[in-house]
């Protein structure tokens, strides 16, 4: 009787049959992706919208938007799904164990794009790090990193606003990623920790190695796909719907004015105004591309989708049951100090 | 009779694991007993980082993510 469910069907599980889906779908997907434009604009000739109106134009923006963040999306996602099997964050915890701070930050910042993290699971986590005796400054490095820095942000930037943006952006991640964490390590924090966290000492676990197979790892990603496409799909619609109202209502002189380079003080207000506001990267990047095409500064709007990611406020609530309140305050202003200067730099440097 | 501790700060996937674990027990006739660790510290001291995590009789079996059917019936055949 359990031979139904639990004995894996032939082609699911060969190699070969994977490799040929997978080609079939990729060829599938760029010709479809090649006719979205024209498709959108048919479907959104056939609502019963007045032509030409600001309407039109929002609904059609709408429709090609939302075709084209899904499939990039899903795309994305699965190739870095399938990337992920070869970290994870027992291994991650292993390479950091031991190293030193400066260079550990380095390394931290740079494990903390490739290692699964969501943050639900930033508690244990952050524990995990803490009690292997990894300094807190290098923990903060990944901690910072890995929500900030992701396929998704990094592959929706490359695909709406070109490589030169997506490699900014990961630069710029990095590096408050590692200075921040730097600079909290150096400031020896350890006393504001939680006291049941600072006590803890814990042996790794050692988990059976899980020899993966290339199906396996291509299961990985599908299973990705519909994690986190299923998660965050109302994200990207609720985006593309503010991203379409500024493309077809905002007036371009007004947010030029608001958020152009000659307002200096439109950094810190994106970044404060940031913080409160939770989102995640698939659902900030459409709106990012609604403001950069209305004149807005890319140092400004970089700032302001840094803020909205690194710093959110959900995530602030699960981690006060590790961190003191005061600990949390330095840490918000540490990656806020971060993500200010990078505007200021990006605005100045692009002016 | 096995013990079976699901840690996990009540996310989706955490019932979903249980459910798997439910369903599986229930149809290969095993008894056991299935208890929720939502407390970080007492997941911290499994030295589990990514949940949900599945221990069984003490010992970690599995950690992030959903576990796959077919480990689910190993663990609990052995």
């Amino acid at each position: 009787m359990a031979t139904r469910s639990t004995a894996p069907s032939p082609w699911r599980r060969s190699a070969s049959a994977w490799s040929m889906g997978l080609i079939v779908t990729l060829i599938a997907w760029f010709a479809i992706y090649r006719q979205l434009q024209p498709f959108s604009n048919w479907a959104a000739a056939h609502l019963p919208i007045q032509p030409g109106t600001s309407l039109a134009e929002a609904v059609s923006f709408f429709l090609y938007d939302t075709a084209k963040v899904l499939m990039l999306l899903t795309l994305v996602v699965f190739a870095m799904g399938v990337v992920r099997t070869w970290f994870s964050p027992e291994r991650t915890r292993a390479i950091l164990t031991g190293r030193r701070e400066g260079f550990g930050n380095v390394v931290a910042a740079g494990l903390g794009i490739f290692t699964p993290f969501c943050s639900c699971s930033a508690v244990p986590l952050f524990v995990g790090f803490v009690s292997a005796g990894i300094p807190l400054g290098v923990t903060f490095s990944f901690l910072i990193a890995a929500p900030m820095i992701n396929e998704v942000a990094l592959g929706l930037l490359f695909a709406l606003l070109g490589w030169k943006v997506a490699l900014t952006y990961l630069a710029f991640g990095l590096s408050i990623a590692i200075v921040a964490g730097w600079v909290i390590g150096r400031l020896h924090l350890e006393g504001w920790l939680e006291s049941w966290v600072r006590d803890l000492r814990t042996a790794p676990v050692d988990l059976e190695a899980q020899r993966l197979s290339l199906v396996d790892r291509f299961e990985a990603g599908w299973d990705a796909v519909r994690d986190i496409v299923g998660r965050v799909w109302i994200w990207i619609i609720a985006g593309i719907a503010a991203g379409a109202f500024i493309h077809g209502y905002v007036p371009a002189e007004l947010l030029s004015r608001i958020m152009g380079q000659g307002a200096w003080w439109s950094v810190p207000a994106a970044v404060l105004l940031g913080i409160p506001m939770y989102s995640n990267a698939a659902g900030i990047i459409p709106v990012v591309e609604a403001l950069l095409g209305k004149g807005a500064a890319l140092g400004t709007v970089l700032a302001f989708m840094m803020s909205v990611i690194a710093l959110s406020l959900p995530e602030m609530i699960i981690l006060r049951k590790v961190l003191s309140i005061r600990l949390i305050l330095v840490f918000i202003g540490v990656v806020a100090t971060g993500i200010l200067a990078v505007g200021f730099l990006f605005n100045a440097l692009f002016a | 009779m096995k013990n079976i501790k699901i840690l996990g700060p009540g996310c989706k996937r955490c019932q979903a694991t249980e459910d798997m674990i439910r369903a599986e027990a229930g149809k290969l006739g095993v008894d056991m007993t299935i208890e929720k660790v939502t407390d970080y510290a007492a997941m911290a001291q499994f030295g589990v980082m990514s949940t949900p995590a599945v221990v069984i009789d003490g010992k970690v079996v599995h950690a992030g993510g959903l576990p796959k059917q077919e480990d689910i019936g190993k663990w609990l055949g052995a």
